[in-house]
């Protein structure tokens, strides 16, 4: 294999700009990917549907584009790969169909997008209960509709979600949002900023309209959320406005936000710092992308939540960068060829300190009651976290020693952030210090016998 | 006990289809789908227990981010049922607790 000028990890609406871009550019493009398709969760599964699924609404056939400029003679996609190591020179890591490889680059793109925030309450470990983005992507992967599903939570993912069911005959039974009238408060200062783009105050309004019209009862400045296991149906309690509730239902689909998928670049090394309004670790990077790692770039959610028109926008401008890069141009040359991309991306994420605000995370989700499950591997409730912290534990890696929080196959993804709110909150130390814990490679699960086979191939 | 898959497939034209064992029941899958997909699609039962508490689960993340939807696939155990797509003839089995150590395993 002709060694790459470039390695971009993760085809979603970043990594896809970026491809397109830097083999516009001219550069050698290897582009790896867990998924089968391109398109990321954002486009999950849009080469083939294209624009049949009318109820995912106008938003989700921007991919067709973007999956389309991939088919490019400079671009070798490789689709099925799992990436679990990425190391100085840089070389990068993959499985792909059981077998591992090992690749160069001089530079090395990591867009690798966002997960939902874990949502802890008691119960949901049960069968039924999932993130609302899980149950989208069903949507989008495999044409499956939630049937007598709650979307419980925050944010406008969740409104989407709720759309996207009414639209395809499917509505939720109800709606259990954790919004409180202080939050919207607190987010009328950002406005100003958000009507920059106008059309997504109007987008939002629309999805509103659309739930009150659909006639979905609504539940607001939710809080204590409960399920179990009741007739074989969950029930589903929860306190809003002073009255405690009990949906029963099939499932239940929570949301509070995204998170950028930060396994990869915190193993890379790659500094990383708190988002205090978005309540969550980014890897640290200037505007073009770069982090103080060599030859190390981030893109798109990955590198903070900014949504997929953003995303696209600085896969373009960080490809430019590192076009500058490769052929030794002056990087001023870059913000001179981004200044349209720039302008793009500085209008989409105009409305993100409102939605910020508007759709805070509730504390509750943070530092949750004992009896809840923090780690859902290891099965760790907080009450034993908080015990362990009594018990004189005061930095990530001593609770980890202590009581297994984050060692198993998950390697933390469900139980890092409520593990540093947690020990944040009773060490009554700001998060920032308490820092993340460290994640190492393999970051994928990779058998021995696969890393004992490996072939370097440069 | 509740029988039906919690999920409803919506029915969009013809589509390529695989045939499956789920639990040792005969069923088929859209050739598209991942097996986590295909094993909600089939039923609401739980498709692994804990090792810890033997509790059950059933898949969550469908993005490859909590590894609760690990079921044996073919004779090997803990394989990520959302990373992985449907081939015909699969036999998917429900993943009891951790996988034994002395499991025969060639990976």
């Amino acid at each position: 294999m002709a060694k790459p000028d470039l390695i971009i990890i993760g085809a979603g609406p970043a990594g896809m700009a970026a491809a397109a871009t830097a083999a516009n550019g001219g550069l050698k493009v290897h582009l790896l990917d867990d998924q089968p398709a391109a398109g990321g969760q954002v486009y999950r599964n849009i080469t083939r549907n294209q624009d049949r699924l009318t109820h995912l609404g106008p938003e989700y056939t921007k991919g067709i584009p973007l999956a389309d400029a991939l088919d490019h003679p400079n671009i070798t996609h490789v689709a099925g790969a799992a990436v679990w190591r990425i190391d100085d020179t840089p070389t990068v890591w993959y499985s792909l169909h059981g077998k591992s490889h090992a690749i160069h680059a001089d530079h090395v793109l990591i867009a690798t997008g966002a997960q939902e925030r874990p949502v802890p309450f008691a119960g949901w470990t049960l069968p039924g209960v999932m993130p609302a983005g899980a149950a989208q992507i069903l949507m989008k992967s495999s044409d499956l509709l939630p049937k007598d599903a709650v979307l419980a939570g925050s944010g406008p993912l969740l409104y989407l979600i709720a759309v996207q069911m009414i639209e395809a005959g499917q509505p939720p039974v109800a709606m259990v949002e954790t919004q409180t009238p202080q939050m919207m408060m607190r987010a009328v200062r950002h406005l100003p900023r958000a009507l920059l783009d106008r059309q997504q105050i109007f987008k939002g309004l629309a999805m509103l309209r659309k739930i009150r019209a659909a006639r979905i009862p609504r539940y607001t400045a939710a809080h204590s959320f409960k399920a179990q296991i009741q007739d074989d149906l969950l029930d589903f309690e929860f306190t809003s406005k002073g009255e405690t509730h009990h949906l029963k239902c099939a499932l239940v689909l929570s949301h509070q936000g995204i998170i950028p998928a930060t396994h990869l670049t915190r193993s890379a090394g790659i500094p990383h710092k708190w988002h205090k309004a978005q309540q969550c670790w980014h890897p640290d990077h200037d505007t073009e992308g770069r982090t103080a790692r060599p030859g190390l770039w981030v893109a798109g959610d990955s590198a903070g939540i900014l949504g997929a028109d953003a995303a696209r926008a600085q896969g373009v401008i960080t490809a430019n960068a590192i076009i500058c890069a490769v052929r030794g141009l002056r990087p001023s040359i870059a913000s001179h060829v981004n200044a349209h991309a720039i302008n793009h991306r500085n209008r989409a994420q105009a409305i993100r300190a409102f939605l910020d605000a508007a759709y805070a995370v509730p504390p509750e989700i943070n530092t949750p009651p004992d009896d809840t499950i923090l780690c859902r591997c290891e099965e760790i409730t907080a009450g034993t976290i908080r015990q362990a912290i009594h018990d004189g534990a005061t930095e990530l890696r001593h609770l980890k020693t202590a009581t297994r929080i984050g060692m198993g196959p998950c390697q933390g993804r469900q139980c890092d952030l409520s593990l540093t709110h947690m020990l944040a909150a009773q060490t009554q130390r700001p998060i920032a210090t308490v820092g993340m814990p460290r994640a190492r490679s393999p970051v994928r699960p990779v058998s021995l016998g696969e890393i004992a086979a490996l072939e370097q191939t440069d | 006990m509740m029988t039906d898959s919690r999920f409803f497939r919506r029915e969009n034209g013809t589509y390529d289809t695989v045939c499956l064992q789920i639990d040792g029941v005969q069923t088929h899958a859209r050739a598209t789908d991942t097996v986590a997909a295909a094993l909600l699609a089939f039923g609401p039962a739980p498709t692994r227990t804990t090792g810890i508490s033997q509790s059950p689960r059933t898949p969550f993340c469908m993005m490859g981010a909590c590894f609760d939807c690990l079921v044996t696939i073919d004779g090997r155990p803990n394989q990520q049922a959302c990373m992985i797509t449907v081939q015909d003839g699969m036999c998917i089995t429900h993943q009891a607790g951790f996988r034994p150590l002395e499991e025969p395993h060639d990976g």
